[in-house]
């Protein structure tokens, strides 16, 4: 979600003690369920367990930590709503975010919570140069594809770094007039979920072209999935509506 | 005061359970079973909570409360000490003037399970059973699982653990760390009053007597609640011409049946519970309970999460407190299971909400329910008995309105979690 503009090389940044409070304070923020983040704690749990149901489908594994050993990347991680779980699931995780803010944020939420997550100031494309390609067993790319200048040649480099026999997911908004009503003037104008202008229709990725890059990257793309919202229940659940917010993994062949 | 550097670390895990009661153990082994590390941890041995002088109350358990006591593998160790209770009559006590003995009075409200569940052998509204039966089970279950128990072992409280982790102090220097503490540690919860965590509600300057009868003659599986001027009186059956006594009256009242002598106490039983099973006599010791409703402003805490009576106590007018602690374990469990499967802090506020917005809702229309219940069953105003007269023979002559009583007394209303639908949860 972060838009800052990168920085010119890849780093992990230290932060100073002075540092570490507003840090802190920042993470706790992040955390909070009854914060301006509180959208996506509700969208959260929805999406956690569908990246787990189907990467331990995939790799035929089950029990509290069915990620254990896997190498896993996250990008556009934020503060690590989903870099945490991923590490909690038994996973190696290596997260990038083009915001140093949300890195620093990060890096403090993952001590306090006792986590060794490797977080990176950077792109994805620093990463790729920096590392080389088919570095990851499992490369997550959730709520990023949307802020990208050019879609196409960011998840073809995304999917560069997958490990034959790993897998991609993408996480985004389809560009339709439905996913306009919804989550631009839904969540963002009606609902105020989102801060205005989080969102750009004409920026939104239609499945098929995600299918189309990764394809030309060799991956075998899955039918989407839609990530659907209750209101009675006020929660989100993975439903066959593809035509808002969608989630779809691609594996590459072994 | 302990320290932590000083603490003997004797659990390091996902959940640690503080208070082996009927809720507490129900919950930990439902947790234990799906995959996730878990301990359970009481200020007295487990057994010693099972003898008959500890607690000398039945319980009414809904039949999805006996379900999720199948799913963890209590149920199987309850042969011959539940009783199916196949119908509820639910009697005005002063339909006329003056106590009638010998049995339902003319306005009455009849709950047969047969519209429910129409076979022979088909689930019945409920079952009874002995607390301590109940306990003596999921002990027994516990002990199969190879669930981990403390105890006895007193905690002294709660302050941070390692990273990510609560810690639970004991009083003997032990310590356990895990992301959530649950405190099933009863109505005077001392994690909850720790915490800083308000509690509101009222007594009713009401007690209950509460004792087990035999009689002479079989109750056939009927339970009936008197409605009398002082407060409700229940006839719960149990295994045998036996029956459990929930006999309400102003505390003062209630006192002086505790403290009677045999023989007076012989003829206050037999003046209120009639004749109509033949003669009766006591079978146990007499308690008294407190008749309150107390409700927690909030059912969760930084890593903590409140269940059962620590969560809301409600008096025993509907028999649904046991219920309702099972209600709370099943939808904890499933709120805990969730998270661990998505990988989330299971003692984030974020994981814990929806148990809290799961539960509030059917307490505050449980809680409401009976409280109005027992403000119109108490009361011995004409108009009122009037009133409530023609609405039992009203709700008795709608079969519509029958069955959704039957289904809300059996805990089948609302969003049911899993294990409340007999169904398993796991990682």
């Amino acid at each position: 979600m972060a838009s800052a503009a990168a920085p010119e090389a890849l780093s992990t940044p230290s932060i100073d003690p002075e540092e570490v409070a507003k840090f802190s304070a920042m993470a706790a923020d992040w955390w909070d369920p009854d914060s301006k983040f509180a959208p996506l704690h509700k969208f959260n749990p929805a999406r956690l367990t569908y990246i787990r149901d189907t990467l331990a489908a995939h790799l035929g594994r089950s029990g509290a930590e069915p990620l254990k050993g896997l190498k896993l990347l996250d990008i556009g991680c934020g503060g690590g709503l989903v870099s945490e779980p991923m590490a909690r699931l038994g996973a190696e995780v290596t997260a990038v975010d083009a915001a140093e803010a949300n890195i620093k944020t990060a890096l403090v939420h993952a001590e306090e919570c006792g986590l060794d997550i490797d977080y990176r100031h950077g792109t994805a494309e620093q990463l790729l140069d920096a590392d080389g390609p088919e570095q990851f067993d499992v490369v997550l790319n959730l709520e990023v594809v949307e802020h990208v200048a050019d879609p196409e040649s960011f998840l073809r480099n995304c999917a560069r770094m997958v490990k034959p026999g790993g897998m991609m997911i993408v996480g985004t908004i389809n560009r339709t007039p439905r996913a306009f009503v919804t989550a631009i003037f839904g969540a963002e104008y009606v609902m105020g979920w989102l801060p205005r202008g989080t969102h750009q229709f004409d920026k939104l990725v239609k499945p098929g072209e995600v299918i189309a890059a990764l394809e030309a990257e060799g991956l075998t793309p899955r039918s989407p999935v839609g990530v659907s919202y209750n209101p009675l229940k006020d929660r989100f659940f993975i439903s066959g509506d593809a035509g808002v917010n969608y989630l779809m993994a691609s594996a590459k062949a072994a | 005061m302990l320290w932590s550097m000083d603490s003997d670390l004797i659990f390091d895990g996902d959940v640690v359970i503080a208070g082996g009661g009927l809720a507490g153990l129900t919950l930990s082994l439902a947790l234990h079973k799906a995959g996730l590390s878990v301990c359970l941890v009481d200020a007295l041995p487990l057994e010693s909570r099972t003898a008959p002088e500890f607690d000398g109350r039945a319980s009414a358990l809904a039949y999805t409360s006996w379900r999720m006591l199948e799913t963890v593998g209590a149920a199987q160790h309850m042969d011959g000490k539940v009783q199916r209770i196949e119908d509820i009559l639910i009697v005005d006590g002063r339909p006329y003037d003056g106590v009638k003995p010998g049995g339902p009075g003319r306005d009455q409200l009849h709950f047969d399970r047969r519209e429910i569940s129409p076979d022979d052998d088909g689930e019945p509204l409920g079952w009874m059973a002995e607390n301590r039966w109940t306990r003596i089970a999921l002990a027994k279950a516990a002990e199969e699982a190879d669930m981990p128990v403390f105890a006895p072992e007193r905690i002294s409280h709660m302050g941070e653990g390692k990273a990510g982790r609560a810690r639970l102090h004991l009083e003997s220097g032990k310590a356990i760390d895990a992301q959530l503490v649950v405190a099933c540690d009863g109505k005077f919860s001392r994690l909850r009053e720790q915490a800083g965590i308000r509690t509101m509600g009222r007594e009713y300057g009401q007690k209950g007597v509460v004792l087990n009868v035999a009689h002479e003659l079989p109750h056939e599986g009927v339970a009936y609640e008197y409605f009398m001027p002082a407060g409700p009186f229940a006839i719960l059956p149990l295994p045998g011409n036996r029956s459990s006594l929930v006999w309400t009256e102003k505390s003062a009242a209630a006192d002086a049946l505790k403290e009677m002598d045999d023989a007076h106490f012989q003829e206050a039983l037999e003046a209120r519970f009639g004749d109509f099973l033949g003669w009766v006599k006591p079978d146990s010791p007499r308690w008294t309970y407190p008749l309150g409703l107390q409700v927690s402003e909030t059912f969760i805490g930084e890593r903590l999460a409140l269940v059962g009576d620590a969560a809301r106590a409600i008096h025993p007018i509907a028999g649904q407190g046991f219920n309702l602690g099972v209600r709370d374990a099943a939808a904890l469990a499933e709120t805990i299971v969730e998270a661990k499967r998505a990988g989330l802090d299971l003692g984030a506020q974020a994981s814990l909400q929806p148990y809290e917005r799961w539960r509030k809702t059917d307490t505050a229309a449980l809680s409401l329910g009976t409280d109005f219940f027992n403000t119109l069953f108490s009361n011995d105003h004409s108009s009122i008995r009037l009133a409530r007269g023609v609405g039992l023979s009203v709700v008795d002559k709608i079969p519509f309105a029958r069955e959704f009583f039957m289904r809300t007394a059996g805990g089948a209303t609302g969003d049911l979690p899993a294990l409340l639908r007999g169904e398993r949860l796991s990682l």
